[in-house]
């Protein structure tokens, strides 16, 4: 079965909305977010097919209503849960 | 806030990411000091100026050119650029030829070659984007600006997270007496991902 993010060819996204001068982050969560991932990426909490699929796992309906940087928040939250993250280094 | 759909993000999202960060700092994991340098990094590392490198050597460098076409990640050593510091993705660089464009697109998210590029644009991460450049390049080249006769073939090139693509734009006419350094300042990002000439 294939998941909401296989969007390649799907129609009735609209056109595109290009910004120009776009600065890398919007907000400052967005960077967080980003550098949150990173990290964890990096000292192996998860790996980056983990991530992948954490994004790609969400309910359709809240993938297609989360902006880009909400689904990774969505994925790392679910991954911090679901890895032991917060437990494993505690003590 | 104009881009994509994306709308103004409510204070809810900032404070959950508020909360992630304290229950990762005091389980030990990490530091928002921490944070902070890996944003300043990645901001300072990741330029289109690195693409722009390669794609100016390839221009003025004919067994480069070749090199980097069979294998992106050694060309890309040469100059000093690392693709795999953090993911080891492997980079195939595709080159625009008369009669022969090239575009890339990650249908499935957001997979792009941050190294040569920067931090990529909303409208490259949007569903827009993702869902139609497959169907329909022309139009998106179109939305850009760009018009490519119809005796132009367009090859899309959607990435994986183990294959990140780059396009080798054409060097433009009238720059024989141009320098390498030169050449670098007109390669464009957009030029690079195929939804513009140079």
């Amino acid at each position: 079965m294939s998941r909401i993010h296989d969007m390649g060819g799907l129609h009735g996204f609209g056109p595109l909305a290009v910004e120009s001068d776009e600065p890398p982050f919007h907000h400052e969560w967005e960077a967080r977010v980003f550098a949150i991932n990173r990290f964890l990426l990096k000292r192996g909490a998860y790996t980056l097919d983990e991530f992948r699929d954490a994004i790609e796992r969400m309910p359709p309906a809240e993938y297609l209503q989360a902006s880009y940087y909400e689904r990774w928040l969505h994925a790392i939250e679910s991954l911090v849960a679901e890895k032991g993250v917060l437990d494993v280094r505690r003590g | 806030m104009s881009h994509g759909h994306v709308h103004e993000t409510s204070a809810g999202t900032s404070n959950r990411v508020k909360s992630l960060i304290a229950a990762l700092e005091a389980a030990n994991v990490l530091t928002e000091a921490q944070l902070d340098g890996a944003v300043e990094s990645f901001l300072t590392h990741a330029q289109p100026a690195n693409g722009a490198r390669l794609v100016a050597r390839a221009w003025t460098d004919a067994a480069f050119r070749r090199r980097l076409l069979a294998d992106g990640n050694a060309a890309a050593a040469e100059l000093g650029i690392d693709l795999a510091h953090w993911a080891p993705v492997k980079l195939r660089v595709v080159a625009n030829e008369p009669g022969r464009h090239n575009v890339i697109v990650c249908t499935l998210c957001s997979c792009y070659p941050l190294a040569l590029l920067g931090p990529s644009p909303s409208w490259y991460k949007s569903d827009a984007y993702r869902s139609r450049a497959v169907r329909d390049p022309r139009g998106i080249l179109a939305e850009f600006g760009t018009h490519l006769g119809d005796d132009v073939e367009i090859t899309v090139w959607d990435s994986t997270a183990e294959v990140r693509y780059l396009v080798l734009p054409q060097r433009p006419a009238g720059t024989q007496a141009a320098s390498e350094q030169q050449l670098q300042a007109l390669v464009t990002r957009n030029g690079m991902i195929g939804t513009a000439l140079v």
